[in-house]
């Protein structure tokens, strides 16, 4: 729906509906505004089974059960040679190898936080809050959360359950899961009746959002609401939810979180097949498939896939690994500058580990955000300071 | 849209519309409580029941209140949640008897060969800890829904929060049933100070917070600092890093006794100073005995008198009457309690040496508890349960399981913080636009009798209809009361479960 569609949509619905309204940030998106989407693999994926530093005898020695092999053509399970020294683990072969290809993919190993507590919950939150190290504990507000306070008419949303910690704080951030998508379990009536009762309330923005949204989104789906028989749908794999996300993002948000779970490999995490690797050809389906479902505005679009830490270099005792520090980061857009490894670096090779356990942080998340927004979004240091104060950005030419 | 009497199924608990009239006329309607009573009735228990209500007429506001701060009103439980408590098997079993029994499994398990027996054997453990945590959030829900001294019940779910444990850690799910009953029911309206002493002894905190990895040599100081920062003083009221190594070094050799009841060697000078407490253990070969200095107080290495005189030295600070006074009101009146409640409830704390039931009297006979009446959003947990009593009013349910289900949905799963805050009290944690649209889905679920509260586990039959909120309690005590725009939404319902559907999504019920 466009924004023409949408408020004549609007007017019909104030004719006869007067009192759910929404509480006026449902615009379209111009055309070639940035977009932003935040990708959040809560639980510490293990970056050194996606980006695949081949060339370190290191790497072999330490995963006795869990390496991905050397590039080889005659083996499919074997690392796709990005440069000299990384490979890609093979499952993205269909799916992201192809955008690297465009240069539209890029990947920053040894990225991180300053948080070095290896706690999830703890360096989730840390992330998600955007201060400085210092700072770290103080969840009042969000990084997403101030980036939308700073620059009016970001259209923010949140792809959850519940508003997470990087949107909190914020002015009326509406969340919705697009995870399952069911017809709306109230018709327009029964909706202005609920609004009404919180109209003048401090919750009426909220409510009427809430409510709003689920109409509006039920809409914007209809051709895969129609095609799921009973009206409902539940995302079998991410590629179902990211599409949902794109049709959102094409017209009226801009600004997007959504995270993914199950990253937590402890115990069997697998080699080029198993537990990771179905999770990242998963979301590399997702992300694929977001890129395609975003058409002419991908133009316009950023992707950034984070995660709260990496985990240890040498595999565990149950086949698995376990929390560690520095991970990789992965930049997507039309218009990213990729198809190359960016950021510090530092050979793969026992010295370099941090506490002789995980990779060190060479490339700090703020920094990086920091210069990824700062140059779509074309915001003023001033700005740039109130979503992460204190932070030095750095784009790595990405964008 | 006409309501099809046929469709309309009465549970027989309350009125039903196309039978119930004589039932209306036989109960002659009381006259409606005041709207201050109302208020503040709303928030001493989970919001009403007809119950509470018939408690309150008999017994008036203070007369109810001694009552249920001295532990005095203990109905029982109807037959049918009796039955349900009664026959879970984590309330039959002794703590020590399940946790062996898991240990027993965790060690047959790592023999084992890899295989498919191992993988079942491993499946079956898992099975093991996640019956244990339903059954621990069942328990949870059925009493704070049908126990009769409703002060108590959200006292029980305040400090389950306040001392928050996460299931999902360790063994923690098996021992939260545990928690519940034993450690945190027991002291909700005591003394803080033997609150903090238990918890401190509970296995569940100990396994939590780690604690019971805290040992000589090996400090951990997880416990200490959330022990003062979460659970006492407040972050931030002038304790230092100092101060949580001092603790730590205090709280070494508090852990959890052997399982396997094996004798434990001790000599003959450290053997007196050994404490054993259910499945606490003071253990003197894992503690510190140096000297120790906690806020400006010195503390003679002597062994477990020291955690005693720590915890006392800890809830006697006016930072921790402040802290714990503040939360209480946060909980019960506003987001951003009145400073002058929170003091006066703070000076309480302190002159009856941290009585729970004193500085619960304080704030409920306070004048700003009304003063903020009907502006306290209800938090999931506060909103799942009141809304159940309100509709199935003390009728007894089936099944507890959909209730978890939309605490799952609305992000307050019961043990289910991660993070040892525990829960926000506050509405901006609860009332975003997802949540709230959300909120009135489940609102639904229960006013429109589409859910399994009434089918037993394991049947597919659904049973039970929609319930009937419209009976006396209603015109007693929550009608006179509605806003206008409320009743101007009720008036548009087109059916029964569509009026329901509206009361309990409703700001009126939403806040208290």
């Amino acid at each position: 729906m466009n924004r023409r569609d949408f408020l004549v949509a609007s007017a019909v619905a104030a004719a006869t509906l007067p009192t759910l309204s929404f509480s006026g940030k449902l615009f379209a998106a111009p055309a070639s505004a940035p977009r932003f989407l935040m990708v959040f693999l809560r639980g510490g994926y293990d970056c050194n089974n996606l980006l695949v530093p081949y060339a370190s005898d290191f790497y072999y020695e330490s995963r006795p059960t869990l390496a991905i092999a050397r590039p080889d053509p005659h083996n499919p399970n074997s690392a796709i040679a990005l440069d000299g020294h990384w490979g890609l683990n093979p499952v993205l072969h269909d799916s992201l190898y192809p955008l690297w290809q465009r240069k539209q993919l890029a990947f920053v190993p040894f990225a991180g936080t300053d948080d070095l507590s290896r706690s999830h919950f703890e360096t989730q939150d840390n992330i998600e809050a955007g201060l400085a190290g210092d700072q770290h504990g103080h969840y009042g507000s969000g990084f997403l959360a101030r980036l939308a306070g700073a620059m009016p008419g970001s259209a923010p949303i949140a792809f959850t359950d519940a508003l997470p910690l990087s949107f909190q704080g914020g002015r009326d951030i509406p969340n919705l899961s697009l995870r399952g998508v069911s017809k709306p379990v109230f018709d327009e009536r029964q909706s202005s009746i609920l609004a009404a009762m919180y109209k003048g309330t401090t919750l009426a923005a909220p409510v009427s959002d809430g409510l709003q949204l689920r109409q509006q989104v039920s809409k914007d789906l209809q051709d895969e609401m129609t095609k799921a028989g009973r009206g409902a749908q539940t995302a079998q794999n991410f590629a179902a939810e990211t599409r949902r996300i794109a049709t959102l993002m094409r017209d009226q948000y801009r600004l997007g979180f959504v995270d993914v779970g199950g990253w937590d490999t402890h115990v069997n995490q697998g080699g080029a097949q198993g537990q990771l690797s179905n999770n990242l050809a998963n979301l590399g389906q997702g992300l694929a498939a977001f890129a395609d479902a975003m058409g002419d505005q991908w133009k316009d679009t950023t992707v950034v896939v984070v995660s709260e830490f990496g985990r240890t270099f040498r595999e565990n005792g149950n086949r698995g690994t376990d929390h560690g520090h520095g991970t990789v980061y992965w930049v997507l857009g039309g218009s990213v500058h990729g198809g190359r490894i960016a950021g510090e670096q530092v050979a793969v090779a026992p010295g370099s580990l941090l506490q002789n356990r995980d990779y060190p942080v060479l490339n700090n998340y703020r920094d990086l955000l920091g210069g990824l927004l700062g140059r779509t979004w074309g915001l003023s240091t001033a700005q740039l300071q109130s979503v992460f104060p204190g932070a030095r950005p750095n784009g790595l030419q990405l964008v | 849209m006409p309501v099809p009497g046929a469709v309309l199924r009465c549970l027989g608990l309350s009125v039903c519309l196309s039978a119930g009239l004589p039932a209306v006329a036989v109960a002659a309607p009381a006259a409606p409580l005041s709207p201050a009573d109302s208020a503040w009735l709303r928030r001493d228990g989970y919001d009403l029941d007809a119950a509470n209500v018939a408690r309150f007429r008999a017994m008036g506001r203070s007369g109810l209140l001694e009552a249920q701060l001295a532990d005095r009103i203990r109905d029982p439980l109807p037959p049918g949640i009796d039955a349900q408590l009664r026959a879970f098997p984590i309330l039959a079993q002794p703590l020590q008897a399940t946790l062996l029994a898991f240990k027993q499994g965790q060690e047959q398990l790592q023999s084992m060969p890899d295989g498919d027996a191992k993988a079942e054997a491993k499946k079956s453990q898992q099975q093991m800890l996640n019956d244990a945590a339903d059954q621990a959030r069942q328990i949870t829900l059925l009493r704070a829904v049908y126990g009769s001294n409703q002060l108590k019940e959200q006292m029980v779910g305040f400090w389950l929060n306040h001392f928050s444990v996460f299931a999902g850690k360790g063994a923690v799910r098996l021992m939260a049933a545990d928690y519940e009953e034993q450690v945190i029911r027991p002291h909700a309206l005591g003394k803080f100070k033997d609150l903090v002493l238990a918890t401190l002894k509970s296995p569940a905190m100990l396994e939590f917070l780690d604690n019971a990895q805290n040992a000589n040599g090996k400090v951990n100081e997880n416990y200490a600092r959330e022990l003062m920062e979460l659970h006492t003083l407040g972050v931030g009221s002038g304790y230092t890093q100092q101060d949580v190594q001092q603790l730590a070094l205090i709280l070494t050799g508090a852990g959890v006794r052997p399982l396997d009841g094996r004798v434990q060697k001790f000599g003959p000078r450290v053997a007196p100073l050994v404490v054993n407490d259910g499945m606490f253990q003071f253990n003197p070969k894992r503690h510190d005995f140096s000297d120790k200095v906690l806020l400006g107080e010195r503390i003679q290495g002597s062994g477990f008198d020291e955690i005693t005189q720590a915890v006392n030295l800890i809830t006697r600070q006016k930072a921790c009457a402040q802290f714990i006074s503040r939360k209480l009101a946060q909980y019960f009146v506003a987001d951003q309690p009145p400073q002058s409640l929170v003091d006066r409830m703070s000076v309480t704390f302190q002159r009856s040496d941290g009585d729970i039931a004193q500085v619960l009297r304080t704030l409920f006979e306070s004048p700003e508890l009304l003063q903020s009446a009907g502006k306290k959003f209800k938090d999931p947990t506060q909103f799942v349960v009141s809304a159940v009593r309100l509709a199935y009013d003390g009728k007894p349910i089936a099944n507890p399981r959909p209730m978890l289900n939309w605490l799952n949905q609305l992000g307050e799963p019961v043990f289910g913080r991660q993070t040892p805050d525990g829960w926000p009290l506050d509405a901006v944690g609860w009332a975003s636009s997802g949540q709230m649209s959300k909120r009135f889905e489940i609102a639904r679920s229960i006013g429109s009798g589409y859910n399994k509260l009434f089918t037993p586990e394991g049947s597919d039959k659904a049973q039970g209809g929609f319930p009937m909120i419209t009976t006396p309690l209603y015109y007693e005590a929550i009608g006179p009361h509605l806003s206008a725009a409320t009743t101007a939404a009720l008036n548009q319902a087109t059916s029964p479960q569509e009026w329901n559907t509206f009361l309990l999504s409703s700001p009126d019920f939403n806040n208290r």
